[in-house]
């Protein structure tokens, strides 16, 4: 009951900030971060509570972010439709690229190239079918009004990252407070151990897959619908899929809030490395790899590690 | 024209190009078969490498055949330098880690490359890269042809290193039983840098018979990690004898999925090969350890 | 007969690490199953309990046909086992990991949590709830382990030398814990070496030898065994088996 008073907490001064912040810049920074903080929390849900780590999340958001374009683009179809669809398509391929991986018992490195290839997949097919705009790409048109999901002003963006990214941390929350998130744990920590006392490896690790997945998709509706445009490799490049990974473990892997502070963390180091390096090609990617060897070398627990351990350091330096 | 006339050049060419990616998948399946690792960073090892070769031809007049004389050896250092200082001490005993340290390396090269290369697209020009060999009624460019037989040389120079000599006695030691290995006096960390740097120094070799027929990008490793990933896991992960057939092969099915799918779906044949085997026989088609 | 166990054989690659074992359990009762190392006793386990599939051979649990089914299915039906090997779920508090086992038959974690508590209580790990599962000692790991299993309500449970590398006081503090065990109405099978704990708390005993189950009647007459002596206990087994059997 705690961390969700804390969550509400942080999400409710989140949500009265754009209040006082009139500056578009800072508003765009809340909305990189709360995005990057969706993102991650999904990644986070599969591979920090449920241990297996996926190359390829990619593949659930280029599917969240092309299902609502085309749906718009080919169909007609209104977007708010398009995000219930897009989330539950990722979560589909979530569930195809679960049931295949772990039905035949793929851990470690395994389900990692495999997600990986899945994404390169989808990438390519996208990259070669006609309804997806192929190589070229898929453009929404500009038609802003709440019904449209599309804001003229950045506070409605601001919301609709906030709520998703709301979702997304309720969701990590019950996974610490539910039977479904303790078997999922169990599992990360010893699948022998877990099946031993009657938990069902494959349906529970799919259970997490398919939140994962949704999550993602929702990340890449937010995308679609954030700036009207996709193509194969913003949606299904490893670039996503980095980023999915690298939030969750520079912020703290299987921890509630690990993901907002690896996303905040990660911005404010963009935001200085544009400052210093300017728009350079490459540079940010380059400290973003190098902070990820870093990280696993040093902090395996991430930032919210290093938490942990000063805190307790203080604990002990008191009585001394 | 008969299907024949078609299908044949598609072959040799797959054959060919297959020899290259049996190389660079080569120095992966030895790293696996001895560290049980995975190194995420091959493709981006490769892009240095062929960077090197570029600028030895662009800087100091150096051709790709002579850079053969140093590009294995600053190679081979590059990979012993990441694994006993980086890779090796990042492991804490968990795969994934290791999977993620050389995926932030090949981050890490790849943005670099682009920060001080850019993307440019640089090919290195010789005289007979244009030159072509007639065999059986097929065209193939000659330097194909020489990395295809350079391919095979190195394999065989590769087993004879791993069977014939103190240094593969002790590679082997190590990938069968590394505790027995350090009991015996063996030291562990070096041998396993030994390995990781001979994998790479595979690299080296690959870029200078890549280059007379290729081009550089910084993004230029992409295409060939996934690759050589498939022919590892087809061709049993740690398997020489598997990487080169399981390259071949892959060059091939590469070369007739292009032919009749087309350049960008052609690959999805690979991938499809890559999931399948993953799922179903992760210890490849030729189970055979190092 | 809660458990019936009949031919059950298992190689791996050229060693046959269980030969055409049988055992019948009753409901109720404590029984166990010693042998050397590498007799096969684990893997008999794992056999009964989904981890490996039988080459050949029945498990029947309950009435029910288990034979290479999946052992949280097994579990399910209300038999679980112990890890010889601790198996903790490092990183997480003592009461996390018993809860996973509570959660079986209790979706809600609040009803898992208590369940938790009261399982402590029984093992004795209750003033270690919040402690991480990794920074237990032995006696606390094999506690925890039998925790977990417990946690369940199995009708039957399989301990696998919850009692190796106890020291004697340990050995006698937990003695006590599984005849509670068994007295709310709990079926024991125990793997063991610590012959004090064999002779004190089993009523039957099935003796393994190289994957055979090669004799089997109450321990104390087991000790008597000739057959069993010589065939595989040794002298020393055998005087240490005739010093113990007056505990009984
Ligand atoms: N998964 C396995 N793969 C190969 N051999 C095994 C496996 N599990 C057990 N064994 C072998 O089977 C034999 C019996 O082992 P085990 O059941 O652990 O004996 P015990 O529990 O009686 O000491 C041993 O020789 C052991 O090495
Ligand atoms: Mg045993």
């Amino acid at each position: 009951m705690k961390t969700l008073a804390i969550l509400a907490v942080v999400f409710a001064a989140l949500g009265v900030l754009p209040l006082f912040v009139v500056s578009d810049v800072w508003l765009n920074s809340l909305i990189a971060v709360l995005y990057a903080a969706l993102l991650g929390q999904a990644w986070n849900i599969l591979g920090g509570y449920g241990g297996q780590f996926s190359f390829g999340h990619a593949a659930f958001f280029g599917t969240g972010a092309y299902t609502v374009a085309v749906l718009q683009v080919q169909y007609g179809i209104n977007p708010w439709i398009g995000l219930v669809a897009g989330a539950a398509a990722a979560g589909l391929v979530a569930a195809f690229v679960g049931a295949l991986s772990f039905r035949y018992g793929l851990r470690g490195s395994y389900f990692a190239l495999v997600t990986l290839a899945f994404a390169e997949v989808l990438r390519i097919l996208s990259n070669s079918v006609p309804f997806t705009g192929a190589g070229v790409g898929i453009l929404i048109p500009l038609d802003p009004g709440a019904e449209n999901l599309q804001f003229a002003h950045k506070s409605g963006y601001f919301w609709m990252i906030w709520a998703m990214a709301l979702a997304a941390f309720l969701a990590a929350w019950w996974l610490g407070h539910s039977r479904f998130g303790a078997r999922l744990m169990a599992l990360r920590d010893n699948e022998d151990a877990a099946r031993a006392l009657g938990v069902s490896a494959l349906r529970i690790k799919l259970g997490g897959i398919v939140m994962s997945g949704v999550f993602s998709g929702l990340a890449g509706v937010f995308y679609a619908q954030h700036y009207l445009y996709l193509d194969p490799g913003l949606a299904y490049g490893p670039a996503i899929s980095v980023e999915s990974l690298l939030v969750p473990i520079v912020g703290g892997m299987g921890t509630l809030f690990g993901p907002l502070l690896g996303a905040a963390a990660l911005h404010v180091l963009s935001e200085v490395t544009r400052d210093i390096f300017g728009d350079a090609p490459g540079i940010s990617l380059a400290i973003y790899g190098a902070l990820l060897i870093f990280i696993v070398m040093f902090l395996p627990h991430g930032l919210a590690g290093l938490g942990r351990i000063s805190a307790r350091r203080l604990i002990r330096a008191r009585p001394a | 024209m008969s299907e024949f006339s078609i299908l044949l050049p598609s072959v040799l060419n797959g054959i060919t190009t297959g020899a290259l990616y049996a190389l660079v998948a080569l120095g992966l399946t030895l790293i696996y078969g001895v560290l049980h690792i995975i190194n995420f960073a091959h493709g981006s090892l490769l892009m240095l490498a062929l960077y090197g070769v570029y600028f030895l031809a662009a800087g100091f007049d150096i051709g790709p055949y002579q850079a053969l004389v140093f590009m294995p050896a600053a190679m081979f250092a590059v990979g012993y330098v990441l694994q006993r200082f980086v890779i090796g001490k990042a492991s804490h005993d968990r795969d994934e880690n290791i999977l993620l340290v050389t995926l932030g390396l090949s981050i890490v090269i790849e943005n670099l490359a682009l920060y001080f290369f850019r993307s440019d697209t640089r090919v290195v020009d010789t005289p007979w890269s244009f030159e072509t060999v007639e065999l059986l009624g097929a065209f193939l460019p000659l330097p194909k042809v020489i990395a295809f037989f350079g391919a095979l040389a190195t394999a065989a120079a590769l087993w004879v290193l791993m069977t014939r000599t103190d240094l593969g006695k002790a590679i082997r030691a190590v990938a069968k039983e590394r505790k027995g290995a350090r009991l015996v006096g063996i030291d562990v960390d070096h041998v396993f840098a030994m390995s990781f740097g001979i994998g790479i120094a595979c690299l080296g070799i690959a870029a200078c018979l890549l280059m007379p027929s290729y081009y550089v990008t910084p993004q230029v490793g992409h295409g060939f990690v996934l690759i050589a990933f498939t022919i590892v896991v087809l061709g049993g992960m740690g398997s020489f004898v598997g990487a080169l057939i399981g390259g071949l092969f892959i060059g091939v099915v590469e070369s007739l999925g292009g032919l009749f799918l087309g350049e960008s779906l052609g690959q999805i044949g690979i991938f499809a090969i890559f999931i399948l085997i993953l799922l179903f026989r992760p210890t490849g088609l030729l189970g055979h350890k190092v | 007969m809660i458990l019936s166990v009949s031919g059950v054989s298992k190689s791996f690659g050229g060693l046959q690490a269980v030969r055409d074992a049988s055992l019948d359990v009753e409901q109720g009762r404590i029984v166990s199953l010693i042998g050397p190392n590498g007799a096969g006793k684990t893997t008999l386990f794992a056999l009964i309990t989904g981890f490996h599939k039988p080459d050949a051979g029945r498990v029947v649990f309950n009435g029910e046909d288990v034979t290479g089914q999946a052992p949280e299915r097994i579990a399910r039906l209300g038999m679980v086992r112990t890890f010889q090997i601790v198996q903790p779920f490092a990183g997480q508090t003592v009461r996390d990991n018993i809860a996973v086992g509570a959660h079986l038959h209790r979706p809600a974690r609040r009803d898992a949590l208590r369940k938790a508590e009261e399982v402590a209580r029984q093992v004795g790990l209750a003033d270690r709830l919040d402690q991480d599962a990794a920074s237990l000692t032995v006696a606390g790991r094999k506690r925890l382990e039998v925790a977990k299993a417990l946690a369940t309500d199995p009708k039957l449970i399989l301990l696998d030398e919850v009692m190796a590398g106890l020291n004697p006081s340990e050995v006698r503090d937990v003695i006590p814990i599984i005849q509670a065990i068994r007295e709310n109405g709990v079926t024991i099978v125990l793997i063991e070496h610590v012959m004090q704990a064999v002779m004190s708390l089993s009523e039957h005993t099935w003796v393994l030898n190289q994957g055979e189950t090669i004799a089997d009647g109450p321990p104390a007459e087991l000790a008597r065994d000739p057959v069993v002596i010589e065939a595989y206990l040794g002298h020393g087994m055998a005087t240490r088996l005739a010093e113990e059997a007056p505990v009984a």
